[in-house]
């Protein structure tokens, strides 16, 4: 079986993306993983800055030579940053997943409420070892 | 791994497929194939029996010739698309692995009153491929059999690291290659012997997503995409295979389509907006739905997005620009030459 890398300071969703707050920004990307479910990832579509979702919301897509996949917010927030390196290099998210960053949101008031129903780096590595195929 | 027609398969191997499938555009590639059907034909009326159940004229087979073929249902629709071997007192066909079954019964069910024998010998048998423009270098390491003698869409029995192999100079990747049969005994040891044969020339073992690419790519049909039980030959640009002197399964209603001139028509696309055109999108002009995407990927050797599809015959001259509904926004595209991707030294 692969083992996977798991980010220490991020918290993760069932649907295998990463947040880490970074300057009281969150942070959103897909984990290693969920890399490598994918596979060689080719296209990723961000979303428009100014946009605000709750939790769980869709926000942007990754597409690989297998599949197209949707990218969800973890927490709410409104966003503030997108990653345009990632639109030209999309095979970042396979060489570096946890740098390769999707898009930046600025939480709101559930932010810690949220951060604590997500999985920390213990559970989401079991989790990934309880799912691996 | 994956369940493919009931067989685990490998979509891909440690190193990914993109490197796999660069791996058959500049050295080479290993293929387990071993799914796919092969079906040996002997018998007095064996060559009377293909003229009437595939559609290209097994009469200018010489033996040791190869060729691709067609079985079509009496609509004119597709069965099947298959590979023919004429070989010293008997026929090998190959067919896909998903219609083993349904070509199995569909040539029986077709056989009555020729003196034929039908055997399925998938089995015993086993089948891979070795593609890419190092492959005959490589391959010829391991064999006694001088395979400059062996012509493309030929097939020639020679000895093969040890086991007794049919070299068939043909392949599913736009490259030169071989797809190689022998005794289902010799499965790993062929195997194992080919990858290190080739391991210094940058030889690697290559999965179903390379497979697709590389097809794809030489705008090669896969069944259950760009044919199926709903599509014509004609329709899907396949008109070349077909014999029309010979009375065939399927060829009077073919013959109708031909003077008739098919409703749509196979093209290949490239992206003008950046998008993954994927199986099944719809493809519109302006409000209107002329057609659905079979095919779509991002082009590892061109590194362009680009596709294949069905459109209405009046949407297929060249530069014609169309839309690819992805996720329901129209994203730009025009209609391109296909085939994408021709080897130089072909």
């Amino acid at each position: 079986m692969a083992s996977f890398q798991i980010d220490q300071e991020a918290k993760y969703t069932q649907k295998h993306e990463w947040v880490r707050i970074e300057d009281g920004l969150a942070v959103i990307g897909v984990s290693d993983a969920g890399q490598d479910m994918l596979s060689d990832v080719v296209y990723v579509e961000l979303p428009t800055i100014g946009r605000t979702v709750s939790a769980g919301a869709e926000l942007a897509v990754v597409e690989s030579v297998k599949a197209a996949e949707t990218v969800y917010a973890p927490v709410s927030g409104t966003v503030v940053e997108i990653n345009d390196a990632l639109v030209d290099t999309p095979e970042m998210v396979n060489a570096n997943p946890y740098q390769s960053w999707f898009f930046k949101l600025q939480p709101t008031d559930s932010l810690n409420s949220e951060l604590a129903a997500l999985m920390d780096p213990a559970a989401y590595d079991a989790f990934v070892d309880a799912n691996a195929h | 791994m994956v369940d493919f027609a009931g067989w685990a398969l490998p979509v891909q191997y440690p190193t990914g497929p993109t490197v796999e499938h660069q791996a058959v555009r500049t050295a080479a590639g290993l293929f387990d194939i071993d799914h796919m059907g092969r079906f040996q034909l002997t018998g007095a009326d064996a060559d009377l029996f293909l003229q009437y159940v595939q559609v290209w004229d097994v009469e200018k087979m010489a033996v040791n010739e190869a060729h691709y073929s067609l079985l079509l249902y009496s609509d004119g629709t597709l069965v099947d698309d298959i590979f023919l071997y004429r070989l010293p007192e008997r026929w090998l066909i190959v067919v896909n692995a998903s219609n083993r079954a349904k070509d199995w019964a569909w040539l029986q069910a077709n056989a009555l009153g020729f003196e034929i024998t039908l055997t399925d010998i998938s089995s015993e048998t086993c089948m891979v491929a070795l593609q890419g423009p190092k492959a005959a270098e490589i391959l010829q390491r391991l064999t006694a059999l001088d395979l400059n003698t062996v012509a493309t869409r030929t097939g020639i029995e020679g000895d093969l690291a040890g086991a007794p192999t049919l070299f068939g100079r043909t392949g599913y990747t736009g490259e030169d290659g071989f797809e190689l049969y022998f005794p289902a005994t010799h499965a790993l040891q062929t195997w194992n012997a080919i990858l290190e044969a080739g391991q210094a020339d940058g030889l690697l073992p290559c999965g179903l997503a390379a497979r697709d690419s590389l097809r794809f790519e030489a705008c090669m049909p896969l069944y259950g995409h760009e044919i199926d039980a709903t599509i014509n030959p004609l329709e899907a640009r396949l008109g070349w295979v077909i014999s029309w002197e010979t009375e065939f399964i399927g060829r009077t209603a073919l013959l109708k389509t031909k003077l008739e001139q098919p409703q749509r028509l196979l093209i290949g696309f490239e992206m003008v907006e950046r998008a993954v055109p994927r199986d099944h999108y719809a493809i519109a002009v302006g409000d209107k739905v002329i057609g659905y995407v079979t095919t779509g990927m991002k082009s590892p050797t061109l590194d362009k997005f680009l596709g294949l599809g069905y459109v209405t015959r009046d949407y297929t001259k060249l530069g014609t620009e169309i839309d690819i509904l992805v996720r329901g926004q129209p994203k730009k595209a025009k209609v391109v030459k296909r085939p994408f991707y021709q080897p130089r030294y072909k």
